[in-house]
C-alpha cells in the first residue's frame, strides 16, 4: 500500500489499565521459576480454602492406637504422637500460614503507610515523634513482643497476627516517609501549590498515589517473613494454641521424635521453606515488574 | 587499503526489546581523516550516541545489535575484532568523553589515580614516567598538578569535565568521541572548554567526532559536519558547505530557522512541524517527508540517496540537484 | 502614575548553611508592565530560580517587597494569597517531573479548575479543558493519554495549558524550553509569544540561554551571584552591553555561522563561586578581566548608563557615563 503525506490516523489504543496490567504480568512471568512458584502458591491457597475436601482425615481426631505410624498408603506422611494424620494437619496448617501472612502484612502495611504519610507531610515535631517511636519499636524483639501480647490477651491466632504485624510497621513507615519526602519536592506537587492546593489536597491527589507501588512490593516480600515469624513463635510455644494445626508448632511437636520418625518434623519444615521461598521469589519478581526502570529489560 | 582513520560503511544498529525493535541507525556512512574534526549534529533520538557507541563496541549487551555494515578504525575491522583487541583499542586508539562529568568520574578515587589507571593499562612505563605523564596531562587541561591527590567532589563542574578530557587524552588516542561534552556546562565554562578542545586538537593532532545538538558549537570546532535525522545522515560536507553552502537539506534549513539568532532580529521563529518518525517502524522513503514543506507523495515511497550538490557536499533529498 | 503589573523592591533571600548565610538573592529591583516580558539571565547558581520562587511565594523572602497589581503579596495571609494565586502562574523547566505520572492529560489540565471550582458543571469542565488544549495546540485525541506516552514538546504544552487554566495575568517561565530540542523549542517560544499577544500576559522569563532571552524579552536582567549586574531594554543590552560580565557572556555564546567566529575570545576565566557571607564589593571582580582595586571593599550600585539601561560596575562610576 502506498503511503501519502496525510497524517495517519492515531492507532486505537487499548485502555491504559489493560496495557499496564499486560506489561506487569509479562515482566512478572518472564522467568519460569516465578511461574512455578506462583503455581505452588496458588495450589497452597486453594488447599487452604478447601482444606476440608483436600485433607483425607480430620486433623484433630486422635487415634492413640495408631500413634507415630510411619508413612503408609492410608496416612501418606504418617501420624503424629497423638495418632493424627500429618498430611491433613499440614493442609490445615496452610490456613494458619496464609491468614497470618496476609492479615499481618495488610495490617502493618496500612498502619505503616498512614504513619509514614502523616510523618512526611506534616514534618517537624510530628515527624520527629513518629520516627522516634518507630525507632523504639525496632528495638523490641519480636519474641518479647509476642510474649507480652500473649500475657495480656492470652495466646491465639489473633495475637500472633498482631505481634507480627506490629513488628513490621516501622519498615513501612520509614519506606513511605522516604517516598513522601522525595515526592513532596517534585515539581508536580509544587504545581499544585501554585494552583492554590492545600497540603492535604496535594497529599491525597499526588503524594499518596505515587508512594503505593514500593509499599506493595515490600508487602509481597514481607509475606514470607511473616509466615516464618509465625512458625518461629509457634515453634517456641508462643504462637497458636494447640490443637490448631500450625506448621511451626508441628515442627516443635515432632522435634522430640526426630531420630525415630523424622517425617513428622521435617515435612512441615519443608512446607515452611517452600512457602517462604515462593513468596520471596514472587516478591522479587513483583518488584521488578512494578519498577518502570526495569521494564523492557527482559 | 585504507588511508582514512575511520571508515564506517552502511552501518545499521537495532535495539531489540520485548516491546519493539527500535531501528536506531540506518545505513550510516562516515569517513574521517587523521586529525580531522567531524561535528555530528541532530536532535534527541537521531542516533548520534548509538553511532558513537558502535565505534567503541559499547552497545548495551543483549539489547543493541549491529545488523549490517562495517567499521574500520585505523585499519582495524572493529566489528570483526576480538574482545581483547577491542580492549586494547579503547582508551588507546579511541576514547570517549561523555556529557555528564558528574557521573563519568569515580567518586572514591583521586583524580590523579583515575588518569593513571588508563596509562597503566596501555603503556608500559616506569613509576616516575607514569607520574610525570599524569602531571603533564593535568597541566595541559589547565589544572595544577598538585591537585591530583584530590577527589572529584572537590572540583567544580567545569574542572571535572577537564579531568574527564585529561583521562580521554592521556594515551594520546587517534580519535576522540565527544558526546555532548559541553551541554551540561554553563556558557562561560562551555567557551573555556571549547577553546581547550580546539587547542588540544591542534597540539596533539587528534581526530574528533563531536556529537552535539548545538550548531553554534560545531561552527567553532569542526571542519566537517554531518547532520543526522532519524538514524541516517541527511546532509554532510565541510563546515563551509553546511553553514554557508548554496544548498541545504530541508531539515538542516529547518534547524537553522528554529534557532533564535543573537545577531539578527526575528520576531517569529521558523518551526519544523510534527515529530521525528517512530523509530520502531521501518521507513522506505524519505524519513523527513512527513515534516517537510517541499515533500510530494513520491518522497515517501522511494528511498532517497545522497546527492552530491557541490563537490564534497552531499544531501539526501530528491529536490536537490 | 499607573501601577505596574509586578514590582519587586530590594528582594532578598538568604539561606542558612553550615558555613554561613548563602545570599541566593541579594537586593533585586525591577518592574514588569502588563503584556511585557522581563528576561532573567544568568549561569547556574546565580539565584534566578530562587528569584522566581520568591515572587510566587513558594519560598519565604528574607527581606524586600513584591507588589502585584499594587498589593504587597509578601504581607498577604493564606486567604488573600489563595485569591491571587490563580493570577500568578509558573511554567516549569522539566516537562517530565512537573507532571504527575499517574494523571491523564485531562486530569492534569483540570487540576487547577477543580481546586478553584472554576466551572459550572461537568459539561463546562470538559469544554474548558478542550478549549485550553486547543489554545496550546494539543490535539483532542491526547485528552486521555498519560505524560509518559507523550514527547517533551507536548508535555510542555500540557504545562502551559495548566498554567493558563485560571486565566493568569502573570507567568513565571522557569527555563521552559531548555529541556527541549531546537525545533520543538521554537514551537513553544512561538506559542508563548502568541499567548502574550492575545492575552496581554506579563512574563518573567528565566533562562541561561542568551539567544532565547533576546528573542522573547522586552527587558533583561543579568544576574550574577544573587545580584543584578545589568538591567536594560533588550536591544540596548545586546547592542551595548555595559557590564564586563554581560560582555563576556555574550562573547561566550557560540554562533552557528562560520564568518561570525570571534577570533579573539575575551574568555571569562574561572567559575562561579557560591555567595556565602560575601564581602562587600563586586562579586564578579575575581573573574573580571577589567577588575582593579576599586572593585573591592564597597558595594557597587546600579548606575544609569543609558535610557532605561543600568549597570553595576565601577568603570561607570569612575567615568560617570559610558566608557
Amino acid at each position: 500500500m502506498n503511503k501519502t503525506l496525510e497524517t495517519p490516523p492515531a492507532k486505537p489504543k487499548k485502555s491504559k489499565t489493560v496495557r499496564k496490567l499486560r506489561r506487569f504480568f509479562r515482566v512478572l512471568f518472564a522467568r519460569k521459576l516465578v511461574i512455578l512458584c506462583t503455581v505452588i502458591l496458588v495450589i497452597m491457597a486453594l488447599a487452604a480454602v478447601f482444606a476440608s475436601f483436600v485433607a483425607p482425615f480430620n486433623p484433630y481426631s486422635q487415634n492413640l492406637g495408631n500413634s507415630l505410624s510411619p508413612a503408609n498408603s492410608t496416612n501418606i506422611l504418617g501420624t503424629d504422637m497423638l495418632g493424627r494424620d500429618v498430611f491433613s494437619r499440614i493442609v490445615y496448617g496452610t490456613r494458619v500460614s496464609f491468614s497470618v501472612g496476609i492479615v499481618s502484612v495488610a495490617f502493618s502495611g496500612l498502619v505503616g503507610m498512614v504513619l509514614g504519610v502523616v510523618s512526611g507531610v506534616a514534618g517537624g515535631v510530628v515527624d520527629s515523634f513518629i520516627m522516634r517511636v518507630m525507632d523504639a519499636m525496632l528495638a523490641i524483639p519480636l519474641i518479647i513482643l509476642a510474649m507480652f501480647l500473649g500475657a495480656v490477651f492470652g495466646q491465639g491466632l489473633g495475637n500472633v497476627m498482631l505481634a507480627v504485624g506490629i513488628a513490621m510497621i516501622p519498615s513501612y513507615a520509614r519506606l513511605t516517609r522516604g517516598q513522601v519526602l522525595t515526592i513532596r519536592e517534585m515539581d508536580y506537587v509544587t504545581a499544585g501549590t501554585i494552583f492554590g492546593a492545600s497540603k492535604l489536597r496535594n497529599a491525597v491527589s499526588h503524594i499518596v498515589p505515587n508512594c503505593i507501588a514500593p509499599n506493595i512490593v515490600l508487602m509481597t516480600m514481607n509475606l514470607g517473613g511473616a509466615i516464618l515469624a509465625e512458625a518461629n513463635l509457634s515453634f517456641l510455644g508462643l504462637g497458636i494454641n494447640p490443637p490448631t494445626a500450625s506448621w511451626g508448632a508441628m515442627v516443635s511437636d515432632g522435634f522430640m521424635f526426630l531420630s525415630m520418625h523424622p517425617v513428622i518434623a521435617i515435612a512441615p519444615g519443608i512446607f515452611i521453606l517452600l512457602i517462604v521461598l515462593c513468596f520471596n521469589i514472587v516478591g522479587d519478581a513483583v518488584r521488578d515488574a512494578l519498577d518502570p526502570r526495569l521494564r523492557g529489560t527482559f | 587499503m585504507t588511508s582514512k582513520l575511520l571508515e564506517i560503511k552502511d552501518l545499521s544498529v537495532e535495539y531489540k526489546t520485548e516491546e519493539a525493535t527500535v531501528y536506531a541507525v540506518n545505513g550510516l556512512d562516515i569517513s574521517l581523516d587523521y586529525g580531522q574534526a567531524l561535528g555530528l549534529v541532530g536532535e534527541t533520538g537521531a542516533g548520534k550516541t548509538t553511532s558513537a557507541l558502535s565505534i567503541m563496541k559499547l552497545l548495551p549487551a543483549g539489547v543493541g545489535r549491529v545488523t549490517s555494515g562495517s567499521i574500520f578504525l585505523d585499519g582495524v575491522d572493529v566489528l570483526g575484532s576480538s574482545k581483547k583487541k577491542i580492549g586494547e583499542m579503547r582508551g588507546n586508539t579511541v576514547s570517549m568523553v561523555f556529557q555528564d562529568p558528574m557521573t563519568s568520574l569515580n567518586p572514591v578515587m583521586t583524580v590523579g589515580d583515575q588518569i593513571l589507571e588508563v596509562l597503566k593499562i596501555h603503556k608500559n612505563l616506569s613509576k616516575s614516567e607514569l607520574s610525570k605523564a599524569v602531571d603533564d596531562m593535568m597541566e595541559m587541561v589547565g589544572i595544577p598538578s598538585y591537585r591530583k591527590k584530590e577527589y572529584p567532589h572537590q572540583f567544580s563542574g567545569g574542572m571535572k569535565q577537564r579531568i574527564v578530557i585529561a583521562i580521554a587524552l592521556v594515551c594520546e588516542p587517534k580519535l576522540i568521541l565527544a558526546d555532548e561534552p559541553t551541554t551540561a556546562l554553563d556558557v562561560t565554562i562551555q567557551a573555556q572548554m571549547l577553546a581547550l578542545i580546539a587547542d588540544l586538537k591542534k597540539r596533539l593532532n587528534t581526530a574528533m567526532i563531536l556529537i552535539t545538538h548545538d550548531l553554534g558549537v560545531v561552527a567553532q570546532v569542526c571542519e566537517k559536519v554531518a547532520v543526522m535525522y532519524a538514524g541516517e545522515i541527511v546532509e554532510s560536507g565541510t563546515a563551509e558547505n553546511i553553514f554557508s553552502g548554496r544548498y541545504r537539506h530541508p531539515y538542516t534549513a529547518g534547524l537553522f530557522g528554529a534557532i533564535p539568532k543573537l545577531d539578527e532580529e526575528t520576531r517569529r521563529l521558523e518551526t519544523i512541524d510534527g515529530l521525528m518518525p517512530d523509530p520502531t517502524e521501518k521507513v522506505e522513503g524519505c524519513r523527513f517527508a512527513m515534516r517537510c514543506k517541499y515533500a510530494e507523495d513520491d518522497c515517501i515511497n522511494t528511498a532517497q540517496t545522497m546527492v552530491e550538490a557541490e563537490p564534497g557536499h552531499f544531501i539526501r533529498c530528491a529536490k536537490v540537484g | 502614575m499607573n501601577v505596574p503589573l509586578l514590582e519587586v523592591k530590594n528582594l532578598k533571600k538568604h539561606f542558612p548553611t553550615p558555613k554561613g548565610k548563602l545570599h541566593a538573592v541579594d537586593g533585586i529591583n525591577f518592574r514588569i508592565e502588563q503584556g511585557k516580558t522581563l528576561g532573567i539571565v544568568g549561569e547556574s547558581g546565580c539565584g534566578k530560580t530562587t528569584l522566581g520562587r520568591l515572587i510566587l511565594r513558594l519560598v519565604d523572602a528574607t527581606d524586600g517587597e513584591v507588589f502585584f497589581n499594587g498589593g504587597n503579596i509578601l504581607g498577604y495571609d493564606k486567604k488573600k494569597l489563595n485569591e491571587i494565586r490563580p493570577k500568578m502562574q509558573l511554567i516549569f523547566q522539566d516537562p517530565y517531573s512537573s507532571l504527575d505520572p499517574r494523571k491523564s492529560v485531562e486530569e492534569l489540565i483540570g487540576e487547577p479548575l477543580q481546586i478553584h471550582k472554576a466551572y459550572t458543571d461537568k459539561n463546562d469542565y470538559v469544554n474548558k479543558i478542550a478549549d485550553l488544549m486547543k489554545t496550546v495546540g494539543l490535539a483532542e485525541r491526547y485528552a486521555h493519554s498519560y505524560p509518559h506516552e507523550l514527547d517533551g514538546g507536548r508535555r510542555q504544552r500540557i504545562g502551559i495549558a495548566r498554567a493558563l487554566a485560571l486565566k493568569p495575568e502573570f507567568i513565571v517561565c522557569d527555563e521552559p524550553v531548555s529541556a527541549l530540542d531546537v525545533s520543538i523549542q521554537a514551537q513553544i517560544l512561538n506559542l508563548l509569544m502568541d499567548l502574550q499577544e492575545q492575552g496581554g500576559l506579563g512574563y518573567m522569563f528565566i533562562t541561561h540561554d542568551l539567544s532565547v532571552v533576546k528573542h522573547i524579552s522586552h527587558e533583561i536582567i543579568v544576574m550574577y551571584l544573587g545580584q543584578c549586574v545589568e538591567y536594560a531594554p533588550t536591544s540596548s543590552l545586546f547592542k551595548n552591553p555595559q557590564h564586563p560580565y554581560t560582555q563576556g557572556l555574550l562573547d561566550a555564546v557560540p554562533i552557528p555561522k562560520l564568518q561570525e567566529q570571534k577570533t579573539q575570545h575575551k574568555l571569562i576565566m574561572g567559575e562561579l563561586t557560591s555567595p556565602i557571607e560575601p564581602k562587600p564589593g563586586c562579586r564578579f571582580a575575581p573573574r573580571c578581566p577589567k577588575a582593579n582595586q576599586s572593585c573591592y571593599g564597597k558595594d557597587i550600585p546600579l548606575i544609569q548608563v543609558g535610557e532605561g539601561h543600568f549597570a553595576a560596575c565601577v568603570l561607570h562610576e569612575q567615568k560617570g557615563e559610558f566608557f
